[in-house]
C-alpha cells in the first residue's frame, strides 16, 4: 500500500507540474501550426503570470487576474505578430526579444509597484483559483440552488463545478474510487481546463474550416492567399490563441502551484513546452502525452531526491532535469522517428509582387 | 536575408537606420523608467556618468564590453553562414569548464602567460566542441540549429551544475565553484592603461582579455571578408542553393562556422573567470551569451559595430549599476528590458522605418532612391 500511495503521489504532481507545460504546449501549436516559429512561449508566460498575480491581488478576484493575465499574454503575442507578420522581421529574433522585455519588464515593475523584490503580494483565498475537493463539491451541492433571479451566479458555479462533479461520481466506483479521487480531484478548474483543451484542440485543427486553413497556412500560405483568404489575418488570429492559452498557463504558474508571482517564476518552462511540441511532433494529443512524460520526469527528479533507485542506484537531480532536452534532441537527430515541422514555419509571407 | 525595398545611400543604411531604430529603442526604455515613476532623463545621465565619469568607470565598461564583443562576434559568424547560434550562453558556460581544468591543474607551476595560452585553446576547443553536435545534426539529419542550441544551452547548464555541486568543488567547501586560481591563472590588468590618460582607478577588472577581443575582431574581419571559407559562408548565408550550385560543400561550412562560433563563445569565459572571479563558478555567463544576440544584431554583424555596440552595453551594465544605486527602483533588469528592445527593434523590426525614410529620401532627391521606391511603395 505504501508504493501505492507513492505511485499515486508522483503521478498527482505529474499532472500538476505538466499542466503548465501542456497549456504553453498548445499555445505553441496554434501559432506554429500557421507557420510563426515561437520561441516566445517563456516570455508570455512570464508576463502572464506577472499580470494575473498583480490584477489578482489588486482587484482582490481570481477571475479579473486570470483575464489580464491573458489581455497582456495576447497583447506581447501582437506584438510578435507585428514584427513578423506585418513587418515580415525574423521569428527566432522577435521571440527572443519579447522574452528578455517580459523577463526585465516583470521584475523591474514589480518591484516599483509592490516594492517586495520583484514578488507580487502573497494571494490570499478568494484571489486565487482553489483546488476542488471532495469536500467542497458536497458543500457545494448542499448549497447549490438554482435560482433564476441570480441567474449568471448559478451558471458560473454550475460551470466551475461540472468537471469536479464528473470526476467524483468516477471516484464512488468501488475499488478504483480512492485512486481515482486521489488523482482526479484536488485540482482547480485551470487543470481540467487545460486537459479539456487537447480535444478542444484536436477539433479545431482538424474539424473546423479555420482549422483547415490554419494547417495550410503553415504549410502553404500561397495557396491559402490563391483561396482569397488573407494570410496574416489568419496568422493574427492564430497568435491570439497562442497568447490566450500562454497568459492561462502564465496564471496556473501565479495563482495556483504558488500564490503570488516570484521573479522568473517560468524558469525554463516555456522552452520545454517547445521541445514538447516538436517531441509531439505538432500534433496535439501526443503533445498531451509529452508533457506528462517531461512533467513526470519533473516529479519523479523531485521524489527520488537523495534516494536511490533499484536497478540504476542514486540518480543525479542535474541528469533528471537534462532529460527532456537530451531526448528532444535525439528526437531531432531522427533516432526517434522524423520530426518534421510545418513547412513555411519561419519564413514571412510576401504576397506575389 | 536579402531586403525586398529600394536601395538608400550607404551612409542611411548603416548609419541613419540603425540609429533610428536605437533611438526608439531607448525612448520605449525611457517609458518604462516613467512608469515606474523616475526621470528618464536623469536616468540616462546618472547611467553615462556611471560610465565614463570615472577612470574606475571606463575601466568597468570595458571589462563587461569585453565579455560582449566575444559573444557579439560569435553570434555574428554564425549569422554569416545564414544560422542563428542562440546557444552562445551554453558555450561559453560549458567553456569554463575546459579553463578550469587548465588553471587547476598547471596555476601552481605555470606563469600566467604559459597558462593563458593553453587556456584560450581550451576554452576554444571546448566551446566549439560544444557548437560541434547542433551544427552535425542541422547539417546532416536537418535538426533546426535554434531548437538544438536552445537545448544545449540547459544542458550545458545542468552538466555544470552537476561538476560544480560535485566533482569540481573542493572538498570541505559550501559554495558551488571551483577553488580559487593561484598567481599562475591570474591575467594581468590592463588599468594603467586609462592611468595614463590621468584616470584614478581603485580596482577595476578590466584584463588582458580585452586585447584579445580587439584582436578576434580583427580574424573575424579578416576571415569573413578577406578569405574563401569567409567568403564560402557568406554565400551560403545568402543562398544555401546558390552556395551548392557552386560546389560548397554544406556539411562542411556549417560546421566550420558553428565551430569558429562556438570557439569565439568559449573564449569569452576567459574574461570573468581568468581575468575577474579567478574561479569557475555556478551561472558565471550570467546572460552575456543573449546580451551578445544584442551586440551583434546592432552591429549590424560587422566587427567595428559589434565592438561599438559592444562597449555601449558595457556602458549599459556598468551605468546600470550606479544607476541602481541613485534610483533604486530600477535595478539592473531594466537592461534585460533594453535588450530585449534593441533586439525587437534594431532586429525583428529593423525594416520598420525603412519605406518612410524611402519615402523621405525620394521627396528630396529622388535620384538617391530610384524612381523605383517611390512607385513601389506598396511593395
Amino acid at each position: 500500500m505504501d508504493l501505492l500511495n507513492a505511485v499515486v503521489q508522483v503521478l498527482d504532481s505529474t499532472i500538476r507540474l505538466s499542466v503548465p507545460l501542456l497549456l504553453a504546449c498548445l499555445a505553441g501549436l496554434y501559432s506554429e501550426r500557421a507557420g510563426i516559429f515561437d520561441i516566445g512561449l517563456e516570455g508570455k508566460m512570464l508576463v502572464g503570470a506577472f499580470a494575473g498575480a498583480a490584477a489578482a491581488s489588486v482587484f482582490h478576484s481570481a477571475f479579473l487576474g486570470l483575464g489580464m493575465a491573458i489581455l497582456i499574454s495576447v497583447a506581447f503575442a501582437m506584438v510578435h505578430g507585428f514584427a513578423s507578420i506585418t513587418h515580415r522581421g525574423n521569428q527566432i529574433v522577435s521571440g527572443v526579444a519579447i522574452n528578455f522585455i517580459a523577463a526585465g519588464s516583470t521584475i523591474i515593475l514589480g518591484q516599483a509597484w509592490f516594492q517586495q523584490g520583484g514578488r507580487t503580494p502573497a494571494l490570499q483565498s478568494g484571489e486565487r483559483f482553489e483546488s476542488i475537493t471532495a469536500d467542497t463539491i458536497s458543500n457545494f451541492l448542499a448549497n447549490y440552488s438554482f435560482s433564476s433571479a441570480d441567474l449568471l451566479a448559478s451558471i458560473r458555479g454550475l460551470v466551475l463545478y461540472l468537471p469536479a462533479l464528473l470526476f467524483d461520481a468516477l471516484a464512488r466506483i468501488p475499488g478504483f474510487g480512492p485512486v481515482f479521487s486521489e488523482l482526479l480531484l484536488g485540482h482547480s478548474i485551470l487543470v481540467y481546463f487545460a486537459f479539456a483543451m487537447v480535444p478542444f484542440t484536436w477539433w479545431v485543427l482538424y474539424r473546423t474550416r479555420f482549422g483547415l486553413r490554419l494547417r495550410a497556412v503553415g504549410e502553404n500560405p500561397a495557396a491559402v492567399d490563391t483561396a482569397g483568404i488573407s494570410v496574416a489575418w489568419l496568422r493574427y488570429r492564430a497568435l491570439i490563441c497562442t497568447g490566450v492559452l500562454t497568459g492561462v498557463a502564465g496564471a496556473y504558474l501565479s495563482m495556483v502551484q504558488t500564490s503570488g508571482f516570484v521573479k522568473d517564476m517560468t524558469a525554463g518552462k516555456g522552452y520545454i513546452a517547445l521541445a514538447a511540441l516538436i517531441f509531439a511532433k505538432w500534433k496535439p494529443v501526443n503533445a498531451m502525452f509529452a508533457c506528462l512524460l517531461f512533467g513526470f520526469l519533473d516529479a519523479a527528479s523531485i521524489r527520488l531526491q537523495g534516494s536511490p533507485l533499484p536497478v540504476v542506484g542514486k540518480v543525479s537531480a542535474q541528469f533528471m532535469q537534462a532529460l527532456p532536452y537530451v531526448l528532444t534532441v535525439i528526437l531531432l537527430a531522427g533516432f526517434i522517428g522524423k520530426a518534421i515541422p510545418p513547412r513555411a514555419g519561419g519564413v514571412p509571407y510576401v504576397k506575389e509582387r | 536575408m536579402s531586403t525586398p525595398y529600394a536601395k538608400l545611400p550607404a551612409w542611411a543604411d548603416y548609419g541613419l537606420i540603425p540609429l533610428i531604430n536605437l533611438s526608439v529603442a531607448f525612448i520605449v526604455a525611457g517609458f518604462v523608467v516613467l512608469l515606474v515613476g523616475e526621470n528618464p532623463f536623469r536616468a540616462a545621465v546618472i547611467l553615462v556618468e556611471g560610465a565614463f565619469g570615472k577612470g574606475t568607470g571606463i575601466a568597468f565598461t570595458l571589462f563587461y564590453a569585453t565579455t560582449f564583443i566575444f559573444t557579439g562576434l560569435s553570434v555574428a559568424v554564425a549569422a554569416h553562414c545564414g544560422l542563428f547560434n542562440i546557444g552562445t550562453e551554453g558555450q561559453a558556460y560549458i567553456a569554463g569548464l575546459g579553463i578550469a581544468i587548465v588553471c587547476l591543474s598547471f596555476d601552481s607551476v605555470l606563469p600566467w602567460w604559459l597558462t593563458f595560452p593553453m587556456a584560450i585553446v581550451a576554452s576554444a576547443a571546448v566551446g566549439a566542441l560544444w557548437a560541434l553536435i547542433p551544427a552535425y545534426l542541422q547539417a546532416k539529419r536537418g535538426s533546426h540549429i535554434v531548437i538544438t542550441t536552445i537545448m544545449f544551452n540547459f544542458i550545458a547548464a545542468s552538466v555544470m551544475v552537476y561538476l560544480l555541486v560535485g566533482p569540481l568543488k573542493p572538498a570541505g567547501s559550501q559554495a558551488p565553484q571551483t577553488r580559487n586560481f593561484l598567481a599562475g591563472a591570474e591575467l594581468p590588468k590592463l588599468n594603467w592603461i586609462i592611468e595614463l590618460f590621468g584616470a584614478k582607478i581603485r580596482s577595476a577588472p578590466l584584463n588582458i582579455c580585452f586585447l584579445l577581443a580587439l584582436v578576434m575582431a580583427f580574424v573575424v574581419w579578416l576571415l569573413i571578408w578577406r578569405t574563401k571559407l569567409g567568403y564560402e559562408m557568406r554565400t551560403y548565408g545568402h543562398s544555401p542553393k546558390a552556395a551548392r550550385y557552386a560546389g560548397i560543400s554544406e556539411t562542411r561550412i556549417i560546421i566550420t562556422a558553428m565551430m569558429i562560433s562556438g570557439a569565439l563563445a568559449g573564449m569569452m569565459a576567459l574574461n570573468p573567470v581568468m581575468g575577474d572571479q579567478h574561479n569557475v563558478a555556478i551561472d558565471f555567463v550570467s546572460g552575456a551569451g543573449f546580451v551578445g544576440i544584442a551586440v551583434a544584431l546592432m552591429g549590424r554583424l560587422h566587427p567595428i559595430g559589434i565592438v561599438l555596440a559592444a562597449i555601449l552595453f558595457g556602458m549599459l551594465y556598468q551605468g546600470g549599476a550606479e544607476l541602481s544605486f541613485e534610483m533604486p527602483a530600477i535595478t539592473r533588469d531594466m537592461i534585460v528590458i533594453i535588450q530585449g528592445l534593441v533586439i525587437l527593434f534594431a532586429g525583428a523590426l529593423e525594416h520598420m522605418f525603412r519605406p518612410y525614410i524611402q519615402a523621405l529620401f525620394a521627396s528630396f532627391s529622388p535620384r538617391s532612391v530610384g524612381m523605383e521606391a517611390v512607385k513601389g511603395k506598396g511593395a
